[in-house]
């Protein structure tokens, strides 16, 4: 008999070991989250796949299913919560969508607009970042960056090169390059790793590819962030597209 | 019936969501049927006297920018900001990591194609801010209305919610931050 647990009152079957949100998105229901990614091992570091588990906190990117678990995640609360962690990483980074590659293709973006965000809301940081243009073939913005890490999974588990990490702590943390002199020219990266395609931002852009697709046609123009599961299927139509 | 009294200005903005007003095409006639603008850049009258509604685009650049905000915020009973600029500083604030004194120069010394250029120091001048914000960081802000600028069915959508007394509420095709 295969086990499940309730997901919001409705029955999620799941497999030993799979997360709450694997099940979930296995049983096609989206538990909002910007470093979950289905192909690499969790990060738990966004929250915002935070969901109640049995009158817990806990994110559904780390925590396994278990039988007859009663988990809630679309409650107003929680929606409120993941917009406000939006919000903070919307004002502690630089986000000017008008004039950014990924906009319409970002998965923040389509969180904040699943969320219904309408501001930022917090006094926003600007904080000073660098730019890496070294590479001939990919741009490193990390004005767009949330740390999420989920380059440094897929350049380490995914590409074998360990291209990127993060150093720093706190609001100090900032994405690093592992070369001598600390840029991507100097590194073994390459444009058709899966590091440049992983980037759920416009901190990654593959260059010469920036706004390709018109306005309309974009990934999530029209259509909510929610209805696009899975998110293995989407490689290569736009997700990852600089 | 009473005519609602609107409010609009364009700080450190592009006047595009001015535009997009305008490009509510033959629903302006509807417009104009039930609202009487104050100050606006369509009537051109320089101060804003109490109204229900305020528009405020662009975001807060100088010291006048300051000062038409306080203005709107005193007169208007509902604030609303409209896109990009007037919600998180946009295009403008994109220099909020550059020097001042390097802006300046890079404008008015070594732009493409400039000879003798002098960086105006007029006292008519408003004085600029070293950082552009967005407004709801200078004054308290009742809705907001993003996209670059937001398209004309969303303010039409966002207005006519507002004039009947309801929650805006825009459609997920209306929401966009570009
Ligand atoms: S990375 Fe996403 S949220 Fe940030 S500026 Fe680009 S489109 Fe906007
Ligand atoms: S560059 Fe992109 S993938 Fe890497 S940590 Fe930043 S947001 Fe995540
Ligand atoms: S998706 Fe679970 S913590 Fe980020």
């Amino acid at each position: 008999m295969t086990k499940t647990f309730r997901l919001d009152g409705r029955e999620i079957p799941f497999k030993e070991g799979q997360t709450i949100i694997e099940a979930a998105a296995a049983a096609g229901v989206y538990i909002p989250h910007l470093c979950h990614h289905p192909e690499f091992k969790p990060h738990g570091s966004c929250k915002l796949c935070t969901v109640n588990i049995g009158g817990r906190l806990g994110a559904a990117c780390t925590n396994h299913a278990a039988e007859g678990m009663a988990v809630e995640s679309e409650t107003e609360a929680l929606n409120a919560d993941r917009r406000a962690l939006t919000q903070m990483l919307f004002v502690e980074g630089n986000h000017f969508c008008p004039s950014c590659e990924k906009s319409g293709n970002c998965q923040l973006q389509a969180v904040a607009y699943h969320l219904g965000m309408m501001t930022p809301h917090f006094p926003h940081f600007y904080p000073a970042r660098d730019i890496d243009a070294s590479h001939p073939d990919v741009l490193l913005e990390r004005n767009r960056c949330i740390l999420c890490e989920l380059c440094v999974r897929a350049s380490r588990d995914a590409d074998g090169k360990n291209v990127f990490g993060i150093g720093g702590r706190g609001i100090r943390a900032r994405l690093i390059v592992n070369s001598a002199s600390g840029r991507l020219a100097e590194t073994n990266m390459s444009v058709t790793d899966r590091a440049a395609e992983v980037c759920p931002t416009g901190a990654i852009i593959r260059k010469r590819h920036g706004f390709t697709v018109p306005i309309g046609q974009r990934l999530y123009d029209h259509h909510d962030i929610a209805t696009q599961l899975p998110l293995p299927a989407r490689r290569g139509e736009g997700r990852g597209e600089g | 019936m009473t005519k609602l009294k609107v409010a609009t200005c364009s700080l450190a903005g592009c006047f595009g969501c001015h535009m997009s007003l305008l490009d509510i095409d033959e629903k302006l006639f509807d417009l104009v049927q039930a609202v009487e603008f104050d100050r606006s850049p369509i009537t051109d009258i320089k101060h804003c006297g109490p109204c229900d509604i305020g528009i405020v685009e662009g975001g807060v650049c100088n010291a006048e920018n300051v000062h038409v905000l306080k203005e709107f915020r005193r007169n208007c009973r509902i604030l609303v900001a409209i896109g990009a600029c007037a919600i998180t500083g946009g295009i403008p604030a994109m220099r909020n990591n550059v020097d001042l004194w390097d802006c300046f120069q890079e404008v008015y010394h070594y732009g493409i194609g400039l000879e003798n250029g002098q960086i105006p120091n007029d006292p008519e001048l408003p004085l600029p801010f070293d950082k552009v914000h967005p407004i709801n960081e200078v004054v308290r802000i009742d809705y907001f209305l993003p996209g670059c600028p937001p398209p004309a069915d969303a303010i039409w959508k966002f207005l006519t919610d507002l004039a009947a007394g309801r929650e805006p509420k825009l459609d997920y095709d209306m929401l966009h931050y570009d």
